[in-house]
């Protein structure tokens, strides 16, 4: 028997998340595929591309109930997204759906030409994103889609937190008329959000205020900043948390906010730190003349350490005790209140 | 409409060659050669193949027309103007400051259905839209123009694949098969022969054509697919096709004439015309004294 996978959660954390009453979810795949197939009993134009990616996209129950409606194209990006563009060019709405790190790189000239250029409306699903792969590798690791898709125009990036942002980014790609990107991982999310909470793409969702520091985070690492700003109110110290789930169009009065009224910021993703949602958000700081202590925690430009998501994630810093620790040191408190229970790294 | 004679088409293509060199020198750009190699093909398409017109270009029964080897945009141009879709005297922008003729198709020309250019992606496109077709039992087809230096690109025959396993009947292909592309003879920078055989092998229907016979190419694509069979139609072309000193050098891929070349073109296609006219006042006088 295989051992247990390794938690994403210390302990400590996970009192945390008991303490904040957060609610254990599916994964993020999980609520696309119950949302996806709850549109297209209504809306006859959805369809679905695969690339032998049916069962990593939990799309084989979609496939049962509209066999007509699902498209496999085997082991061929390229010819996903060209067929998707073909598809949409038509009047359907395909979701291609694949590996984000194949899907992305494979395939960019298609997404860039095909989808983007020629602006129809294809829904590109990037799965099992970031570093979902775990010790599968740098293959498997999608730490630059957000970064190619950054550069190419006309497309709209979003990144859900949770169960509640997935279905309702599903159902708003569904309604684009513009080219979509959406980017899940694996893991079971725990929820962050009322069903009724107020979900726009281009719109982030302030989680919890604090005018000490902000995270402004992006995707399934959101819950971390939530719990470390938890953390910090033990010690005093009131973080806001900000879920950026679109990366494009970015929320500019969102951000100039956290930089006017918050004494530094961190931003957090499970992404590159080059080209990713940090230099985003540091952008638009500096373009605003707003200059506040601030800290990009992503994976580095180094090949990623092995070891599952959980172990990966620990290793760069992407966890509850770490972020806590970066925003006292970036706010020039004393870590020393910490450092019996924060971890060496 | 009533259908014009070969001969009428014939006369056509010598004009559309014609204001392909007029407006690839007006814009000092363009790609000559491959523009000229695939214009007869596009003269039967749109005056006779293919069901869409100015009027339809919404038409959501319209026949698709994916211009894979978007470089070869100014006769595509050219015959759109000729038809109706947008104002001749537009061509006079080409690829001048904030034109929509960009020199690669964009959709923001009216009749242009993708934006295509780099290549190897029309393909794909196709299959897609012709899929589409058959999940909906439309009765539209779909047709692509692919150059054979772009059969490199892999993406071709992740689209070959995909085309004969979705059993696109509604889908042909045509290769215009020049036999040039930009550094030299396509069998020396990488053969793609023998090419009927690798469509065969990845289950298509292929037909073989002069590419620049009006009556051929007409005959050609009318015919019926084979039912569940995509089909491939090698049309075999001259690169810079019509033109002495164009023809079979690879200079002229995206070479613009100068002074003297174009006064040179000019006088070839003068007297193509010429002889065409002079065939036609032939059988016209024939008619009569019949």
């Amino acid at each position: 028997m295989s051992a247990p996978a390794p938690s994403v959660f210390s302990e400590l954390a996970q009192q945390y998340i008991h303490r904040l009453g957060l609610a254990p979810g599916v994964p993020n795949l999980d609520a696309y595929s119950r949302t996806l197939i709850d549109l297209a009993s209504k809306d006859p134009r959805i369809v679905v591309v695969t690339s032998d990616s049916r069962g990593s996209g939990k799309l084989t129950p979609f496939g049962e109930k509209f066999p007509d409606r699902h498209i496999e194209v085997g082991i061929a990006e390229q010819n996903l997204v060209g067929i998707a563009a073909g598809l949409a060019a038509v009047g359907k709405k395909p979701f291609a759906t694949s590996p984000s790190s194949f899907l992305t790189a494979r395939a960019v000239e298609q997404i860039k030409n095909d989808v983007c250029y020629s602006d129809v409306p294809v829904v590109l699903v990037g799965i099992s994103a970031g570093v979902s792969y775990g010790a599968l590798g740098s293959t498997h690791h999608s730490l630059h889609d957000i970064a190619l898709l950054r550069a190419i125009s006309n497309i709209t990036i979003i990144v859900p937190a949770d169960n509640v942002e997935t279905e309702k980014a599903v159902r708003a790609a569904a309604q684009a008329e513009h080219p979509v990107f959406l980017r899940f991982g694996k893991a079971p999310m725990y929820t962050l959000h009322s069903e009724n909470v107020d979900f726009k793409p281009g719109r982030a969702i302030r989680i919890r205020d604090g005018n000490d520091i902000a995270f402004i985070a992006t995707g399934e690492v959101v819950v971390h900043c939530l719990l470390a700003a938890a953390y910090l109110e033990e010690y005093g110290v009131k973080a806001r948390v900000v879920s950026m789930h679109t990366i494009k169009p970015l929320d500019i009065d969102e951000i100039l906010a956290a930089g006017k009224s918050c004494r530094a910021v961190i931003t957090v993703e499970e992404h590159s730190v080059h080209g990713g949602l940090g230099e985003a958000v540091a952008a638009v700081l500096l373009q605003a003349g707003i200059c506040v202590p601030y800290y990009i925690v992503g994976i580095p430009d180094e090949e990623t350490v092995t070891g599952s998501q959980a172990d990966i994630f620990r290793h760069y810093g992407l966890t509850m005790e770490s972020l806590a620790e970066k925003a006292l040191l970036l706010l020039g408190e004393s870590v020393g209140i910490l450092s019996h229970q924060v971890g060496s790294k | 409409m009533t259908r014009m004679t070969d001969l009428e088409l014939e006369l056509k293509s010598v004009r559309y060659r014609r204001a392909i060199l007029k407006y690839i020198r007006h814009a000092n750009a363009g790609h000559t050669g491959g523009s000229l190699s695939c214009v007869d093909i596009l003269n039967v398409l749109y005056n006779r193949i293919l069901r869409i017109s100015p009027d339809t270009v919404s038409d959501p029964n319209r026949d698709r027309y994916v211009q894979s080897k978007g470089h070869s945009v100014e006769a595509l141009y050219v015959v759109l103007a000729d038809r109706g879709f947008f104002p001749e005297s537009e061509l006079e922008t080409l690829c001048r400051y904030k034109s929509r003729l960009i020199g690669h198709p964009t959709r923001k020309v009216p009749g242009i259905e993708m934006n295509t250019g780099a290549l190897g992606h029309g393909l794909s496109i196709s299959v897609g839209m012709a899929l589409a077709g058959k999940m909906d039992k439309a009765s539209y087809r779909v047709f692509t123009l692919l150059g054979d230096g772009e059969l490199a690109e892999g993406s071709n025959w992740e689209a070959a694949m995909a085309a004969s396993h979705y059993k696109l009947d509604n889908l042909i292909a045509i290769v215009d098969k020049n036999r040039l592309q930009i550094t030299g003879p396509t069998s020396v920078v990488m053969n793609i022969d023998p090419l009927a055989n690798k469509f065969n092998a990845f289950g298509w229907k292929v037909r073989e054509v002069d590419g620049h016979s009006i009556t051929d190419l007409t005959r050609v694509l009318s015919m019926p697919p084979e039912p569940g069979v995509p089909t491939v139609v090698i049309a075999h072309t001259v690169k810079g096709k019509g033109l002495s000193f164009m023809e079979g050098d690879p200079k002229w891929h995206h070479g613009v004439p100068n002074d003297e070349q174009y006064q040179q073109a000019m006088q070839e296609l003068e007297h193509q015309e010429r002889e065409i006219l002079a065939k036609m006042a032939m059988l016209e006088k024939n008619r009569l004294n019949a």
